[in-house]
């Protein structure tokens, strides 16, 4: 019936591969989205070329920002640091493969959000990383 | 006489809107804001077309016009709460700027550091952030009328707190996330015992009670015109009269004052001392007529409507196998049900059931610290007003179970 919840949606929020901690990790980062309580966590191993060689997410939230959260820590693994950096928001939503309006945006982009400011090493998130 | 829904519904011009072809609007989200009626749409129509100008100053046809309509619709309003004077009745923007000018205005004047304010754990962020800012300026001291399980505030913990000698009791008159209706005259009376001013969040009473402010010998309180049936932008605060008088400006300006020199002003008299600057003129002029248009249908009567809803919704939403709602029975609520979904976030709730043009919320609706309370990131709440019908509620319960299905 809708293209929002897709079943791949559906099915990394219902199953996800990647949900966890690992402990110990290289990065860690996690932050909120304030409007709906959506919090996800990111903890990434890397190798000493700068690769990321294990991602898990952990957090709670709407399927959307659960889903885009599974997805984008299974497709980051193998990749280098310094390519995760250049991921933008049309990644994310290349995924999902949705059009989202303003609200659910934020809900799609928060585990980029985190992930970039893990991988960037900064004290705080903000939406520029993934404008 | 019971309200008479058809015909009401005629009234709403956005309800011949369709959310997409052939899917009819089921609004479900009045407690954020309500509906306008065309009565309301077309008085400030009118106002612009007609007699739009400045108020107060100008001696022309127009001026004269829109100073008439503006003070007009503020003795409609006074009259709407049964205030004594429509001088106690300052416009504002909404409730938030309503609490804001209590905070800044008497509180700046008359609470110190080690002072205690009572607030309640189910205030909405706009009685809660104000007094933060005072506690951060003034180190005054804030504590809170706990919430029981079933969402009534625990009265004898208040009781306990009222014997710290407190300065200042505010909290909400009608959750905007349980429902909840406080004993406001019972809790300003034992206020008033222990000595503390008063504020009472109205704003999601006023547009849904009968609220008479000297029956509650309320000493503030605050309402906003949007969630009863008027525009954005514009609200009310409520004050008695000696308690204004004694208070100083809060925003300087044009209007506010009586004579300004270069280097010194002196303020005007009420309500005008706290309205600096062009207010929101068609605004009043719509916020009147929204009070026109409630009082025309009896405050008893919309009531009555909204509790028949509710009790049905209740009755329905608990039949649901997964679902959870909060807050006192129906007995002890105006027209606001939240709930959660085993499984399923609210926002995706909201989301889905947008599928099927039902308009809920989905969030911590700005009240985080209730949300704390319950051990919830967010709830999906329904919320209903005069306008809505049964029918409704049972689209509401099929969106659901199609939620339960897609998640299952």
């Amino acid at each position: 019936m809708d293209d929002l919840y897709r079943e791949v949606i559906i099915e990394h929020y219902k199953n996800p591969g990647y949900r966890g901690r690992l402990d110990p990790h290289d990065i860690q980062f996690a932050d909120n989205n304030p409007l709906c309580g959506d919090h996800i966590e990111i903890t990434l191993r890397t190798d000493e070329a700068g690769n990321i060689v294990d991602a898990r997410f952990d957090g709670h939230g709407c399927a959307i920002s659960q889903a885009s959260a599974d997805l984008l820590v299974e497709s980051i693994i193998g990749k280098p640091v310094e390519e995760v950096k250049q991921l933008n928001k049309d990644y994310v939503l290349e995924m999902l493969g949705i059009d989202l309006g303003p609200v659910r945006l934020k809900c799609a982009l928060l585990s980029l959000k985190v992930l970039k400011a893990g991988v960037y090493g900064l004290g705080e998130a903000s939406d520029s990383l993934v404008e | 006489m019971p309200l008479n829904v058809t015909k009401i519904r005629n009234d709403f011009p956005i309800f011949q809107r369709e959310i997409q072809p052939g899917v009819p609007l089921v609004y479900l989200d009045s407690t954020a804001t309500s509906q306008k009626p065309l009565a309301v749409i077309e008085a400030m129509n009118d106002f612009y077309r007609r007699s739009n100008a400045n108020i107060h100053r100008g001696v022309h046809t127009l001026a004269e016009e829109s100073t008439a309509l503006y003070e007009q619709a503020r003795v409609k309003i006074a009259k709407f709460i049964h205030a004594p004077s429509a001088h106690q009745i300052i416009y504002t923007r909404n409730t938030t700027e309503s609490i804001n000018l209590v905070a800044y205005s008497w509180g700046r004047a008359n609470l110190k550091a080690g002072d205690l304010v009572i607030l309640t754990e189910m205030e909405h962020h706009s009685n809660l952030v104000p007094w933060h800012i005072l506690q951060g300026e003034r180190g005054i001291e804030l504590d809170f009328i706990p919430v029981t399980e079933e969402g009534l505030l625990n009265l004898e913990a208040y009781k306990a707190l009222l014997s710290r000698g407190p300065k200042l009791v505010s909290f909400t008159h009608m959750s905007n996330v349980l429902g909840t209706i406080n004993p406001a005259a019972e809790i300003i009376r034992l206020a008033h015992e222990a000595g503390a001013v008063t504020v009472v969040d109205a704003a999601q009473s006023v547009p849904h009670l009968k609220v008479d402010v000297q029956a509650l010998d309320a000493d503030f309180l605050a309402f906003s015109a949007h969630k009863m049936c008027g525009p954005t932008g514009i609200g009310a605060l409520y004050g008695k009269m000696a308690l204004l008088e004694s208070m100083p400006p809060f925003l300087g300006g044009g209007d506010m004052i009586k004579e300004v020199h270069l280097r010194s002003f002196r303020p005007n008299t009420l309500p005008y001392k706290f309205e600096a600057g062009t207010p929101a003129i068609a605004e009043a002029v719509g916020f009147g007529a929204a009070v026109d248009y409630l009082s025309a249908l009896g405050m008893d009567a919309i009531a009555a409507h909204e509790h028949e809803i509710t009790e049905y919704a209740l009755e329905r939403l608990e039949e649901v196998p997964g679902v959870k709602v909060f807050g006192p029975s129906a007995q002890y609520k105006g027209g606001v049900t939240a709930f959660v979904l085993d499984g399923v976030h609210p926002h995706d709730v909201a989301q889905i059931l947008d599928r099927d043009g039902i308009a809920v919320r989905a969030g911590h609706h700005c009240a985080q610290p209730l949300h704390e309370r319950f051990g919830l990131p967010a709830t999906s709440r329904a919320s209903f007003y005069l306008y809505n019908t049964k029918d409704e509620v049972d689209l509401l319960i099929n969106g659901i179970y199609k939620v339960k299905e897609m998640f299952g």
